[in-house]
């Protein structure tokens, strides 16, 4: 199949910002997640948890609160005092407004969907309005002495929870006054502590208020008296989260431990009708605090500072052995962050406010399988390009000839020019960069580096032909009339004729370059692309979705290939299907025509479409040479997929030229090393 | 759980069977081999696993054998009895059954049984027994005792039965060697109902697997072919069946793992497998209709009972005709029952005679009724100890705890009575037993064993299996001290409370070896070890503590340390011994005690050294986790250099090949 040198790079130092809440909506089956950098991801469960969508973050916006509201409208709160309703087809911001109570901690929608009620730093609690297209101000509850951190509402919309410090209020919605006000217990194992933070509160339509609280109890209130039915003490640290399901039979709360307990209601003894609130199963998948938890009808879902959004499975809940009856930790993002300059070895790495540029070593040594060749040239860093302003980038790249860079905003689209002098490099920022550039999605050079295409948010693709210094804009394909959806993939012939562009749900269209219209339009499928990219001289567009289907199209036959329908009828190996990570890169090897490589976060795969495909009864995955076979059973037993699972966490694998890989990890380890030190639990003695 | 496992077919040739089955299947000497006997001429051994025949040995046309070949266990011999009278002998060398050991017997024999261990015992068909060896060279005598597939169960023979209603009783045989004369009354209890249909009367067979297990050949209720099932006693359960479609000779043998059967023509052999199971498993395939709810209640919930069994009763008349058939004495059921007639007994009865009664009684102990009857008893007998202040019943007390099935809560006065007596070796007992002990009566417990006079402990008959004999070991003492207590982190030399160990330095030698004695004697050590083994709740006990004599808290606090000291001698801190106190439980019981008492103790200047030593003694096991945490925190460094090792840096460049 072929032999390798593989430059294998682990100081791109990319730590992903701590999860901060998670909001899961049962009627698309699609969880958002933000995170501590006020970045806001929406996750398909339905598509094998593809993370389709995201919001770019921004320092001022620390998000305290998400909700879904109205069915799937998405709205957030956060400690800068305002509430902002999100796009979730144009994938912007709709409008952020000041609910003018100070810093808002918490936000909990009526259960019709009409009304949100927002917690304050000042101690009031708000009602807004949900109208079509905004929301109304409605009125202040009863201001309360201290900060809200949690709200709930009862099922029937007249009553609500609230936690505070020290105590929690019920408050009644139509007076907006409180009813009751239940103290929380400040002392700790023996031990006053100075305030009791109620972190979490969930009120059951039977009346029962559930509330978590920094000393580590789950405490169960009786609404109506006023008073404390039962405390459990699980934590010796805060419990921070709890999340209800919506049959109200059983609650899942997370602590600072990173410990996520379920509690579940069962009958006190077989076939009585009284039941108990039980802490039946105890989860330790995080290892600091699990600040937020969700309850899917058959999964529970926890995030924290660990960085890692869980998703365990219900098992009693769960029918059928597929896909949702495995435990997920979603670590890495499901998009690039990293492009690369194949004629001059260069990595550009995206964060969250910079780009670093770097430009690979190189080595004269040869050696055999496994072998680490000695380097003659380290790698270098090149750039540290720091961004302006608060926000955070969305998408950047790097020319193939490496002198062009390219990244955006929210509000701003840069354009950089490179100039290398022997080892100096010069970096010259092309001014007046047309208006409605800024905010684009994903940006993509072609392959001669004259020109440049950029998807904006707002559906448009626009082409700009780049020039010794300068550029020109050539052109703008507009969205198809009617639809605002964003592009969030592109992909670009290396002869320059054709560019593909994918939505979040709608099919991948394909521009004619030259001609500058639409060439057609690939059948829309039920899963999101996940990545693609258009083969040199075919012109074949590969496609990869997010159920772990890969689909070749031939462009200018505007029909799927002869080897596609085979790989359609015959299906992929199981062991193809049960990965569970998308595949994020798609590359061609300029001499093997038959060659298709891709990866996901935990294996390399070069498919060569000339060998027979594997059934199930074949071993996918072969780790070892074959050894003192003869070549018939050789031919016998080879199959297309060529699988190597030695770089993981992978996060960016191309071909720099025939005979050379890049491979970027990332490994665990080292994210957790930058990680906070999680709460120190004692190991020995008392 | 328990699980039949496919079968297989064991004769290679057809047997010669008759209509009424096989003679017999018998163990021989080696597991796996089995002596298979047809009823026509033909003894096959047979070896399990390969599923094949070993040998086969034939008697001449005309004859007949009458009794199936057996294994005579001491010397390897096979014994086979032909045309009722002759008896054969041979072994596997033999070839020929015509030209072996004849010996022609002058009574018609019905069995040769052959037990391990023994000698076979040849059973005549006037219902002589005779031992083999004895038979060959002496005339015969008569002795009357009978078995059949029966298992042998330490005080009772029972004897299982599957009578004509279908269902299966257990008869209860108790030996009783010192009474032969007396009649003996067999009780005799259902232990199945209905497990296979009325109609169906050959064909039937039933086999022991072990306690709780019987297999039963027949048809069941519903179905109409004929089955093998195997059903679980204790629970009343149908535990698995299997389908025997070509009908059987109504005859199931089962030695070591494997069921023996006749399955249409051919010898079927089923591997049988009997692993632990839970109990939700134990419940079973086929769920009993019966409500359990409908018969009376007695005032003690006896869980043992089997459902169904006042239908026992019912079925007398038809059992007690089987039991004559058997040619087994059986006195007709006793009007009272026994139960009613002890109850009357202990109210007006002389102590000895009670006892008589009580261990009557106890002999029985399978009833259904037992444990009602044996709660009965003991709050009958308080009632009437509280009546006559010198009534005591002690023994009968004793041999009522020992039946495991009383708790503190079914008769709180027990104890109450025995503290009042002093009588420390039923509360130990109590102690061993009881899971339910409130903390103040375990309190008063230990103030009596605390209290109570060295002599008057001689006297009584406390049990000693939770002590060891400490004073062997106290010679060597002073040389394990230095290296095996430093072991475990108790270093008295390095310590750095200088004050204390000048004190402690100026101690006359004769005191080092007083505190590595036992400073109780053997059986307050093993009053105070049931003590130990009690469980509490701290909250509720502490109180408690408080009411004992400061001097007995020093003892006690004495022998906690010395046990701590003994534990500590052996790197798994455990002390010897057959029921030990654990770590935890002595650490517990040290921290309790000075958490109640720190005061009192604190101003006694003979505990002055003790509380020295337990100082001493918290404070090394505070470095021991200290350092265990400073090695944890050096181990994990280790292991990061040891990771960097292994990580190639930050970039490489390697060499991959894809195959």
């Amino acid at each position: 199949m072929g032999e390798f040198k593989v430059h294998r790079v682990r100081f791109f130092n990319y730590v992903p910002s701590g999860i901060r809440c998670v909001a899961y909506n049962n009627q698309s089956n699609r969880l958002a997640v933000s995170r501590t950098d006020g970045t806001v991801e929406i996750y398909n469960l339905s598509a094998n948890y593809f993370q389709e969508k995201f919001f770019p973050g921004h320092e001022s916006r620390a998000t305290e609160a998400l909700c879904w509201a109205e069915g799937q409208r998405l709205f957030s709160a956060g400690l800068n005092g305002e509430i902002m309703e999100y796009d979730l087809q144009a994938l912007n911001i709709k409008y952020a407004m000041d609910a003018f109570g100070g810093p808002i901690w918490s936000m909990a929608a009526s259960p019709s969907g009409s009304q949100l009620l927002v917690g304050c730093e000042d101690g009031s609690v708000k009602l807004f309005q949900i109208t079509p297209d905004k929301i109304q101000f409605e009125r202040n509850f009863d201001r309360q002495k201290s900060r809200i951190l949690s709200l709930s509402w009862h099922s029937s919309g007249t009553h609500i929870a609230a936690g505070s410090i020290d105590y929690i209020s019920v408050f009644d919605v139509k007076s907006g006054s409180a009813v009751h006000k239940m103290i929380v217990d400040r002392q700790y194992m023996g031990a006053s502590k100075r305030k009791c933070i109620v972190w979490g509160v969930a009120f059951l339509s039977d009346g029962t208020v559930i509330s978590v609280d920094s000393a580590g109890k789950v405490q169960f209130w009786d609404s109506a008296t006023g008073t404390l039915v039962k405390s459990h003490l699980i934590a010796n640290a805060d419990v921070q989260s709890i999340a209800v399901a919506d049959q109200e039979d059983s609650f899942v709360v997370g602590t600072a431990e990173g410990t996520v307990f379920h509690f579940q209601l069962v009958p006190v003894t077989s076939n009585s009708n009284e039941k108990q609130w039980v802490r039946t199963k105890p989860f330790q998948h995080h290892t600091h605090d699990v600040r937020t938890v969700a309850h899917s009808p058959t999964a529970l879902i926890s995030g924290g500072t660990d960085t890692h959004l869980v998703i365990r499975p219900l098992m009693e809940k769960v029918e059928v052995k597929n896909y949702d009856a495995a435990l997920r930790k979603i670590t890495f993002p499901h998009r690039c962050l990293i492009s690369c300059s194949k004629k001059r070895q260069l990595l550009l790495f995206q964060f969250a406010h910079h780009l670093e540029l770097w430009r690979l070593g190189s080595t004269v040594a040869t050696g055999k399988n496994g072998d680490t060749l000695p380097l003659s040239k380290n790698a270098d860093h090149l750039l540290h390009l720091k961004t302006k302003g608060p926000e955070n980038i969305i998408c950047s790249c790097i020319s193939p000839c490496g002198s062009w860079i390219a990244y955006s905003t929210v509000s701003r689209f840069f354009l950089y020019r490179l100039n290398y002098e022997h080892d100096n490099i010069s970096l010259k920022r092309v001014s007046k960069m047309p208006a409605f550039l800024r905010c684009a999605l994903q940006i993509l050079f072609s392959e001669d580096s004259t020109k440049l295409f950029v998807a904006s948010n707002q559906g448009a693709l626009h082409i700009v032909q780049l020039s010794g210094g300068s550029f020109k804009h050539l052109h703008a394909f507009q969205p198809q009339s009617g639809t605002v959806e964003a592009m969030c993939l592109l992909a670009v012939s290396p002869d320059g004729h054709w560019l593909a562009a994918s939505g979040t749900s709608a099919g991948v269209h394909v521009y004619d370059v030259k001609q500058l219209k639409l060439h057609c339009t690939v059948p829309a499928y039920n899963f999101p692309v996940t990545a693609m990219a258009i083969a040199p001289n075919t012109n074949n567009l590969v496609i990869a979705h997010s159920d772990q289907q890969v689909f070749e199209y031939s462009i200018p036959d505007k029909q799927y290939t002869d080897w596609s329908r085979t790989v359609q009828k015959q299906g992929f190996h199981h062991l193809w299907l049960q990965r569970d990570t998308p595949i994020t890169h798609i590359s061609f090897h300029p001499k093997r025509p038959m060659h298709i490589l891709l990866h996901d976060a935990y294996m390399f795969c070069i498919i060569d479409k000339s060998l027979p495909l594997p059934n199930d009864k074949t071993l996918l995955y072969n780790p070892f040479p074959p050894t003192n076979e003869s070549d018939v059973v050789r031919r016998r037993t080879a199959h297309a997929f060529k699988i190597s699972k030695i770089y993981k966490p992978l996060l960016f694998m191309d071909l720099l030229d025939e005979r050379t890989l890049v491979a970027v990890e990332r490994p665990l380890d080292d994210i957790i090393a930058q990680l906070p030190p999680p709460i120190k639990k004692k190991k020995f003695g008392t | 759980m328990a699980a039949l496992e496919e079968e297989f077919t064991l004769s290679s040739v057809v047997l010669s069977a008759g209509p009424e089955g096989l003679l017999g299947v018998e163990q021989s000497d080696k597991t796996d081999q089995f002596l298979v006997t047809d009823s026509g001429r033909t003894v096959i051994l047979y070896k399990v696993s390969d599923q094949k025949p070993l040998g086969s040995w034939s008697v001449k046309q005309g004859q007949i054998i009458t009794c199936p070949a057996v294994c005579n266990f001491q010397t390897g011999e096979y014994v086979v009895v032909h045309d009722n009278k002759v008896l054969r002998i041979w072994n596997n060398e033999d070839v020929n059954l015509d030209k072996v050991f004849k010996a022609t017997l002058s009574a018609e024999v019905y069995r040769i049984l052959s037990v391990q261990g023994t000698e076979p015992l040849v059973l005549f068909k006037e219902g002589a027994v005779r031992g083999l060896e004895a038979l060959l060279a002496d005339p015969h005598k008569f002795i009357k005792i009978k078995i059949f597939t029966a298992s042998v169960d330490r005080k009772f023979i029972s004897l299982m039965s599957l009578s004509s209603d279908g269902c299966i009783y257990e008869t209860l045989i108790p030996i009783r060697p010192t009474d032969p004369e007396k009649n003996q009354s067999l009780v005799r209890s259902l232990l199945l109902k209905a497990v296979v249909s009325d109609n169906t009367q050959n064909g039937v067979a039933l086999t022991a697997l072990d306690q709780d297990h019987v297999a039963v050949l027949g048809s069941p209720l519903a179905a109409s072919k004929e089955c093998l099932s195997v059903w679980n006693i204790k629970f009343q359960t149908l535990q698995t069946s299997k389908e025997l479609s070509q009908g059987t000779s109504g005859q199931v043998w089962y030695y070591g793992e494997h069921l023996f059967m006749l399955h249409g023509k051919s010898l079927t052999v089923i591997p049988y497998k009997c692993e632990v199971s839970s109990l939700a498993g134990a419940l079973g395939k086929l769920k009993h209709s019966q409500d359990p709810g409908t018969h009376v209640v007695p005032h003690f919930v006896n869980w043992e009972t089997p459902q169904g069994c006042g239908l026992g009763f019912q079925n007398s008349e038809q059992s007690r005709r089987i039991l004559r058939r058997r040619k087994i004495e059986v006195s007709l059921q006793p009007e009272v029952p026994p139960s009613k007639q002890l109850l009357s007994t202990i109210m007006k009865d002389s102590e000895k005679h009670i006892e008589v009664e009580v261990r009557k009684f106890l002999a029985l102990k399978q009833t259904p009724d037992f444990h009602t009857v044996v709660g009965d008893t003991v709050t009958g007998l308080l009632e009437r100890c509280k009546a006559e202040p010198s009534f005591y019943p002690r023994n009968c007390l004793m041999q009522l705890i020992q039946t495991h099935v009383l708790s503190y809560s079914l008769c709180p006065d027990l104890m109450e009575i025995a503290l009042k007596k002093k009588d420390v070796q039923l509360l130990q007992l109590c102690l061993q037993q009881f899971p339910d002990i409130p903390e103040s009566v375990t309190c008063a417990c230990l103030k009596i064993f605390l209290s109570i006079g060295d002599d008057s402990l001689q006297e009584t008959d406390v049990s000693m299996e939770s002590v060891f004999d400490y004073s062997n070991s106290v010679h060597d003492e002073k040389m394990e001290e230095q290296t095996e207590i430093l072991q475990n982190g108790f270093n008295p030399e390095e310590d750095k409370c200088n004050n204390c160990d000048q004190e402690l330095n100026k101690k006359p030698q004769d005191e080092t070896k007083e505190s590595t004695s036992c400073p109780v004697v053997q059986k307050r050590a093993a009053l105070l070890n049931a003590i130990l083994h009690s469980a509490f709740s701290e909250t509720f006990l502490l109180p408690h503590l408080k009411d004992i004599p400061a001097q007995h808290i020093t003892l006690f606090l004495k022998y906690l340390y010395f046990l701590y000291l003994k534990c500590s001698e052996n790197a798994t801190m455990t002390l010897p011994g057959i029921h030990p106190p654990t770590l935890n439980q002595i650490m517990d019981w040290i921290c309790l005690l000075l958490d109640a008492n720190f005061t009192v103790v604190v101003m006694m200047p003979e505990a002055k050294r003790l509380l020295i030593n337990l100082y001493k003694l918290v404070k090394s096991q505070i470095t021991v986790y200290s350092e265990l945490n400073k090695i944890e925190v050096s181990f994990r460094e280790l292991q990061k250099l040891n990771q960097e090792k292994n990580n190639r840096g930050l970039y490489s460049i390697e060499v991959l090949e894809l195959f």
